[in-house]
């Protein structure tokens, strides 16, 4: 078993290091206060390969690996998780969808533009009553010659605002997974709005949205993948989303730990540096182990995507193990700030704030959990 | 335009840097090799330089086989290829004798510009860059924080302490920076994957027509007598403020020549 790095991952990771050192962290306060990153960082994330990773250079993607993505993903997390989410959702969930689903003419359509970043893309899934039982979402497209005609709303839509193009998952057949199909829809189609979601408690950076569709009409030239195969294409989707999100997290809690560390050995109590205290370093031990446990999760989930092997159980088990853990550390370390981890212009409130919302998307802790206890016993206890 | 840049691989200047106390030179184990900083101001110079001008990007180092990091590094930036000459004879060579090295090996290359940071961040001498001119009978524009190429001219404005002058040169001709040049690019994820297959050619110094009576640490010009670690930081001054504090205060800052 050998854990090091290739020369490539190994630069990838600094620059992507250095990008968030000199690019990010330097403005996360302010960011996260005016509810908003600057919307001109998208291109800038395309222009040094972030948004195209894992897409063939034939439709503008930089290639590289699934370990090569979760190590810019950790650093992203590191930086600020409402970047990395916009990253997450528009690669992740959307291109890489694209790439794996979509025709040659929807690729040729929508890759390039993802992969620079001229575009950004966001996915429809999560609907004002459906969460975790996604397959009993109910935004309808009806058969309309040959074009189909969508109505009904998506909630908690990550890049809403922003997104050029969305991917709708909308219910064409019966109840349940197997009426579902998923559609390309260009966010400037008529019918289409969309309203911003304020007041977060965390991401407060990335644009959070509202979409309403009103008889929006798309040829069947949208449609990803096959006709009521949608449901098949999310949960592919969020698979490996997963992993992204857990190595999101896994730089969370490093950056919280990191932060922690550097506090306890500056602030002086009783005549000496608080890292000298054994219960402060009991936290900082804590969080150690708790991080480099996850990101090994985090990396044998993203090996076996690059092996080709199945990694679903393990994507979900990353993700459940490494959001709780960024939580975990993020309000350690808020703990061994004491009073100055309470104001905003100190680390851990906003990592702490960002981490909470990792155990609620693209599954939830307890989601996570019925997907590992299904694969264990055979036994699904939901759905 | 062929443009080449000198890139010197330093000792990590935010870990502890040691010297060997056996001969005086750098302890390259004690911690990790960097870019030496200004040399990514002189990549990217090179780098704008191409984009505008056309034509290649050599990076040329002279260091021992760990250097090969920063190579990469420099070709992950946008260089289009290396020259790494790597040879134990160069161990502790100093300033005048890594000039001559250079020039060396310059000779066995193409190329219309060199272009070096103006120090570097371990032994700061900064004089290999106006070393090197001498030895290659080229044009010295040193101290550059900005450069301009027409024709077969190029013109800098070179800082100084008040401002900056114009200093113009034929080609080729040797150019140093300073960090207010521009500001350096990251590699981005294309030029990583990209660099792996960048060519690297590896010289020994006979390859490179250096001499070896004229290198190494037994032939150097300069001596290492002695060295000390910097001594502790001492207390700071305390200025009470007694209705004229900012008078002390400014008194001090002009003691200290910050005004």
């Amino acid at each position: 078993m050998d854990f090091t790095l290739t020369e490539e991952q190994t630069a990838l990771r600094a620059m992507a290091a250095e990008f968030v050192d000199r690019e990010i962290t330097p403005h996360v306060v302010e960011w996260d206060r005016a509810e908003s990153v600057p919307r001109d960082l998208v291109p800038r994330l395309g222009e040094l390969g972030f948004l195209g990773m894992t897409i063939p250079e034939e439709y503008g993607g930089v290639g590289g690996d699934h370990v090569s993505y979760a190590l810019v993903m950790e650093e992203l997390g590191r930086g600020d998780s409402s970047v990395r989410g916009l990253v997450s959702v528009s690669l992740g969930l959307v291109a890489k969808s694209i790439a794996t689903y979509g025709t040659e003419e929807q690729r040729q359509r929508w890759l390039p533009g993802l992969c620079s970043g001229e575009l950004l893309g966001c996915f429809g899934l999560t609907e004002p009553d459906t969460g975790s039982d996604a397959a009993s979402l109910s935004l309808k497209a009806v058969r309309d010659g040959d074009d189909y005609v969508l109505t009904g709303s998506k909630m908690f839509i990550t890049n809403g605002t922003w997104a050029d193009v969305a991917i709708i998952f909308a219910r064409t057949g019966g109840p349940g997974p197997k009426g579902i199909t998923a559609f390309l829809v260009p966010t400037d189609t008529p019918g289409l709005t969309r309203t911003t979601i304020h007041g977060k408690l965390g991401l407060r950076g990335q644009p959070t949205a509202q979409l309403f569709l009103d008889e929006v009409r798309v040829g069947p030239d949208a449609i990803l993948g096959e006709e009521n195969q949608g449901f098949r294409i999310a949960m592919a989707a969020l698979d490996k989303g997963r992993v992204s999100v857990a190595a999101g997290a896994v730089g969370a809690a490093r950056g919280a730990l990191e932060s922690a560390l550097a506090h306890a050995k500056e602030r002086v109590q009783f005549g000496r540096p608080i890292a000298g205290f054994q219960l402060v370093q009991e936290m900082l031990a804590d969080m150690a182990v708790e991080t480099d446990a996850a990101r090994l999760l985090v990396w044998r989930a993203a090996d076996l995507i690059d092996r080709g092997e199945p990694f679903s159980t393990a994507a979900s088990m990353a993700k459940l193990y490494a959001t709780e853990t960024a939580v975990r550390a993020a309000n350690n370390a808020m703990q061994v700030f004491g009073g100055y981890g309470y104001i905003d212009e100190y680390p851990p409130g906003k990592y702490l704030r960002d981490a909470r919302v990792t155990t609620l998307y693209e599954g939830t802790s307890q989601i996570q959990k019925l997907i590992i206890g299904r694969a264990l016993t055979g036994i699904s206890a939901f759905a | 335009m062929n443009i080449v840049v000198l890139v010197k691989q330093v000792p990590d200047t935010e870990t502890e840097r040691k010297l060997d106390p056996a001969d005086s030179t750098v302890d390259r184990a004690a911690s990790d090799g960097v870019i030496n900083e200004l040399d990514e101001y002189a990549i990217e110079e090179a780098l704008r330089l191409k984009e505008k001008h056309g034509g290649e990007v050599t990076i040329l180092t002279v260091g021992p086989e760990q250097a090969t990091d920063s190579i990469r590094k420099a070709l992950s930036m946008g260089a289009d290829k290396a020259v790494h000459v790597c040879d134990d004879a160069l161990a502790g060579s100093d300033a005048l004798q890594t000039a001559y090295a250079i020039a060396q090996t310059l000779g066995t290359l193409e190329y219309d510009l060199v272009i070096l940071g103006s120090e570097s961040t371990d032994a700061r001498t900064g004089v290999v860059g106006a070393a090197l001119a001498e030895y290659l009978g080229l044009p010295q524009l040193t101290l550059a924080n900005k450069v301009d190429v027409d024709g077969t001219s190029v013109k800098i404005q070179r800082q100084t302490d008040d401002g900056y002058q114009v200093v113009e040169a034929t080609l080729p001709a040797v150019i140093s920076v300073v960090e207010k040049i521009n500001e350096p690019r990251y590699p981005s994820f294309k030029l990583i994957m990209a660099a792996k297959k960048k060519p690297v050619t590896k010289l020994s110094i006979a390859e490179a027509g250096i001499d070896a009576d004229k290198v190494g640490l037994a032939n150097a010009t300069t001596q290492v007598v002695d060295f000390a670690p910097a001594p502790p930081r001492t207390a700071g001054t305390v200025v009470k403020d007694e209705g004229n504090g900012g008078v002390l205060i400014a008194d001090f800052l002009a003691s200290k020549k910050f005004v």
